[in-house]
């Protein structure tokens, strides 16, 4: 059992959903509310990471990200490293593949606030911000923490990307799936049977959160 | 009231799109103007420019001289800064909160150790003491709408508007609720505005009605006023008039106070009306409340006045009321009036009997046609 694995993947989960949080429901609350001309194809562009293929998606982060590009250059010279191949590397993928997964529940919960309760908080006298504390995010709650669950089940279970992106590097990148996958490689099938069960009962936990949530979500409306 | 000295809401709109507007509205403080329109026709579009959660492209709303928006001026306050007070078509309860928070939320002006005690004063006000910690699904619909008129009045606003306040509600509820918000405008100082597509409930509630159509207000006037003297035909279809025909002016005689006309085929007398000068064709109306039945036992008032002849066409018994269609002799036009159902069978009404009516002076309208 590689604990040092199991811990680096809770953390890159919780980094994840700490990053995704305030921009899951920015952009939720965007994509809910407004109408702008290139919301389809912005849309689109994020819920891609549900269709690609993870090499797919893995090998285009390794290029924006890598040594040549722009972005890997410029944090080369930021901080002295590749940011490929090292946790922060690993950190924006997992952000960019868990996209869809935390947006869209946050944005499915944002759109079943009707407009007149919108309207009523600001003929109440909320001013924008009050409105999203006292009012929305209340009222949005399931689906946000439906959007936080699912980023971290899907974090845990992510392997093709972080494989791209990260290697298998001990301590750095190696996340539980990579180490399941090198102990099936190394014949050490006690291991993988061990860390898969570990993987089984989070994810399982995770989902049923989720169900628990939407469920109470639905009974309150009714 | 309408004359009222207090500057009240002043509503000038215009724009071509996304819904058209062409909006001249006033309603003076304490008075209770309704809205009124069919559906689509822009009447929950206007409340919300007034409230602010949507803007026109130009015109002007103004509150006791305040400008609330002036596209002119540049001038346009968002919604938490107009003191509006906005009852909506669901309510719009916060489904989070209980009855006695929706209420204080809407008091960001009053001091924070003040708003329980003025809460609770306000829902015992709506008839809502003892229920202020339940949420609004375990409200009836009457109750919800009594929390969000507590919530609307919380705000202390310099307008109240209420959008189809009682559609959402059943026919005995809304009996009652329009009993509470007659009760409860007394006290109200402010403008009301009161959006509704039910003429019986616009009269019954509102000391003025505008009629609105495809987001033109077309007339304002006292219901009864409205009804009975429709400034067009449109105004007249739109708050049901009936009877509406063409005709034309023949002669006036200022002296007597009448306006003769030809209508029906034959030769009516109007109230004079200068308007119009002798040989203009004009539209005319009458309300089914000035077409007297000629009794077949003994003579009635009014029978001399515009005597007309014809069959019945159609003969519908409606409850207590019958909703009878006379074809009329001659032009074939048909006059529909409802009579109560007892005086309808004690002159042995029915479909293909012959009747004659009269249709009293007073209520025939000549408008432009």
């Amino acid at each position: 059992m590689d604990w040092a694995a199991l811990i680096l993947s809770i953390e890159l989960a919780a980094w994840t959903m700490a990053v995704l949080l305030p921009v899951g429901i920015a952009l939720g609350r965007l994509l809910a509310w407004r109408r702008f001309a290139w919301k389809p194809l912005v849309e689109g562009l994020l819920a891609l990471p549900l269709v690609l293929p993870p090499t797919v998606l893995g090998f285009y982060l390794l290029v924006s990200l890598g040594a040549a590009s722009p972005v890997g250059q410029w944090y080369q010279s930021a901080f002295g490293r590749p940011l490929v191949f090292s946790f922060e590397g690993l950190l924006v993928a997992s952000v960019v593949f868990n996209l869809p997964f935390a947006i869209q529940p946050m944005q499915r919960a944002f759109e079943s606030i009707p407009r007149d309760v919108r309207d009523a908080a600001a003929c109440c006298g909320l001013a924008p911000w009050q409105a999203l504390v006292r009012i929305e995010l209340p009222l949005a709650w399931p689906g946000i923490l439906s959007g936080m669950v699912m980023t971290f089940a899907h974090t845990l279970g992510e392997f093709g990307v972080v494989l791209m992106v990260g290697g298998s590097i001990p301590g750095e990148t190696r996340t539980i799936a990579i180490a399941i996958y090198d102990s099936v490689q190394s014949f050490d099938n006690a291991a993988a049977g061990a860390m898969s069960a570990v993987l089984l009962g989070l994810s399982l936990v995770a989902m049923a959160l989720v169900y628990a949530t939407s469920a109470r979500r639905t009974r309150g409306r009714g | 009231m309408a004359e009222s000295a207090v500057p009240g809401l002043e509503v000038r709109l215009s724009q071509a799109g996304p819904i058209a507007l062409q909006v001249e509205m006033d309603c003076a403080s304490g008075e209770v103007l309704a809205l009124v329109g069919p559906s689509g026709s822009g009447k929950s579009t206007v409340l919300r420019c007034i409230a602010g959660v949507i803007r026109a492209r130009s015109g002007r709303i103004a509150v006791g001289g305040q400008a609330w928006f002036d596209s002119g001026a540049g001038v346009s306050l968002a919604p938490r800064h107009r003191s509006a007070g906005f009852v909506f078509q669901n309510y719009a309860l916060f489904p989070h909160m209980s009855a006695q928070a929706n209420v204080e939320v809407a008091m960001g002006h009053v001091a924070r150790g003040d708003r329980t005690a003025r809460a609770r004063a306000l829902l015992d006000r709506v008839n809502l003491k003892g229920l202020e910690s339940r949420r609004p699904a375990e409200l009836s619909g009457g109750q919800q709408q009594r929390v969000a008129v507590a919530r609307a009045l919380a705000r202390d606003p310099r307008v109240l508007l209420l959008d189809e306040p009682f559609s959402a509600v059943d026919r005995s509820t809304r009996q009652i609720l329009y009993r509470e918000l007659a009760i409860l405008r007394r006290d109200l100082a402010m403008p009301v505005v009161l959006v509704t597509h039910d003429l019986d409930e616009a009269a019954m509630l509102a000391d003025r009605m505008c009629i609105l159509h495809r987001g033109r207000t077309l007339q304002a006037a006292a219901p009864h006023d409205l009804m009975l003297r429709p400034a067009s035909s449109l105004v007249a279809r739109l708050v049901d008039v009936k009877n509406v025909f063409r005709g034309k002016v023949l002669a006036h005689d200022e002296a007597a106070g009448t306006t003769l006309i030809e209508g029906l085929g034959q030769r009516l007398e109007a109230l004079f009306d200068g308007r119009f000068a002798e040989g203009t064709e004009v539209q005319w109306a009458i309300p089914g409340s000035h077409v007297i039945l000629h009794r077949r036992d003994r003579p009635s008032r009014g029978e001399r006045e515009n005597p007309v002849r014809g069959v019945i066409a159609d003969f519908l018994p409606l409850g207590e009321n019958a909703s009878v269609v006379i074809r009329v002799d001659g032009p074939g036009e048909h006059l529909r009036v409802t009579f109560p159902l007892h005086v309808a069978r004690r002159n042995g009404l029915e479909a293909g009997a012959e009747v004659v009516v009269s249709l009293l002076r007073d209520g025939i309208h000549l408008m432009p046609d």
